[in-house]
């Protein structure tokens, strides 16, 4: 009989998806393209914000986008009103976007003609967090509907968020969103994070985060163009 | 929840680094980062439906817990947080994004017999 013995491995668990990551990550910087994912629990408002988006931005850059959902294409129609190239990724049961299916969804895109490309995630504020999908961005969505304290529930996904933008204001006064309150949690939980505040609906706001994407493009190129 | 597909993903590294000893795998040791977005009672349950029938069928999954470290830019010292809704440092308060540990998901070792032995 053999003693059980203890062997160091160090493995880590999510390296594949970490590899396919990378590859993406050097992909866009290669193309030249800002990639943004977006994640939110179901029902934020994920898809009318990036609708409003694809189309403002559609007269001056060259946009795309893809959606990931659990069974259905209804996202993928509505976005595609904006008139920019929409894909579909069909996670079937599966609970968030890994980096494959990223890279298997964009194989017959030329990316050098992008200028933004947007990666919606499932409707999910758990999951999401653990898969790198070598986006430049990761952005953090949630209504003034959902509670001022929705970032202390879910304080990973918020802490692995990039900038946060809070949407629907126009039902701000409705539910009686506590602004303070709600920009307290994100700092909480994600210190110094930039927090858009906006309505796609009405439009108010927006414009101040158009600017930033712009802003962001051209600082993505100053960088990877030395 | 994404906890199934993990644990799929520990079997399967797992099972490789078995496969390249020549061993039998009596139980895998993990490192759970606090950070790593990963349910620890779900990952452990779904960790046996994951390991039926393969060669890690009836082995242990032992998850060590990681809490998040961070840098205190006012304290200049590692700092570990007591809770995650508050990255700040719990000796002054200063808030700070710089994370030194807490996201790991890690398979950092395996209990091993040597193949062909029964019990």
């Amino acid at each position: 009989m053999s003693e059980p013995r203890l062997v160091e491995v160090r493995r880590n668990v999510l390296k594949q998806n970490d590899v396919i990551a990378r590859a993406l990550r050097e992909q866009f910087r290669a193309a030249g393209v800002f990639v943004v994912s977006l994640v939110s629990s179901p029902g934020s408002g994920k898809t009318t914000f990036l609708e409003k988006i694809l189309t403002q931005l559609q007269p001056r850059y060259r946009v795309a986008a893809l959606v990931g959902d659990l069974a259905t294409e209804n996202d993928a129609v509505r976005l595609a009103r904006s008139k920019a190239p929409v894909k579909q990724i069909t996670t079937g049961t599966l609970c968030h976007l890994e980096a494959a299916m990223v890279q298997n969804a964009l194989q017959d895109w030329d990316l050098h003609q992008l200028d933004f490309l947007f990666i919606e995630n499932v409707g999910n504020l758990v999951c999401p967090s653990s898969y790198d999908l070598g986006e430049n961005l990761r952005l953090v969505l949630m209504s003034v509907t959902e509670g001022e304290d929705k970032p202390l529930k879910y304080p990973t996904i918020f802490n692995s968020a990039d900038v946060a933008v809070i949407t629907k204001n126009e039902l701000a006064t409705a539910v009686e969103f506590d602004w303070e309150t709600a920009r307290r949690s994100i700092e909480s939980v994600r210190p110094g994070m930039q927090i858009f505040r906006l309505s796609a609906k009405t439009g108010e706001g927006m414009e101040d985060y158009l600017q930033f994407l712009a802003q962001q493009l051209t600082e993505h190129r100053a960088v990877t163009h030395i | 929840m994404h906890e199934l597909s993990i644990a799929m993903s520990i079997v399967e590294a797992a099972m490789d680094e078995a496969q390249r000893r020549g061993v039998h795998v009596s139980a895998v040791h993990l490192r759970l980062g606090a950070l790593s977005g990963v349910v620890k009672d779900a990952l452990l349950f779904s960790y046996e439906v994951a390991c039926q029938d393969t060669a890690l069928a009836g082995s242990k999954l032992i998850v060590e817990d990681v809490p998040v470290v961070v840098f205190c830019p006012r304290c200049k010292e590692k700092r570990m947080l007591t809770s995650v809704q508050s990255f700040a440092c719990p000796e002054c308060d200063t808030p700070t994004m710089d994370v030194r540990q807490g996201k790991e998901l890690e398979v950092f070792a395996l209990e091993v017999e040597e193949q062909g032995v029964s019990e």
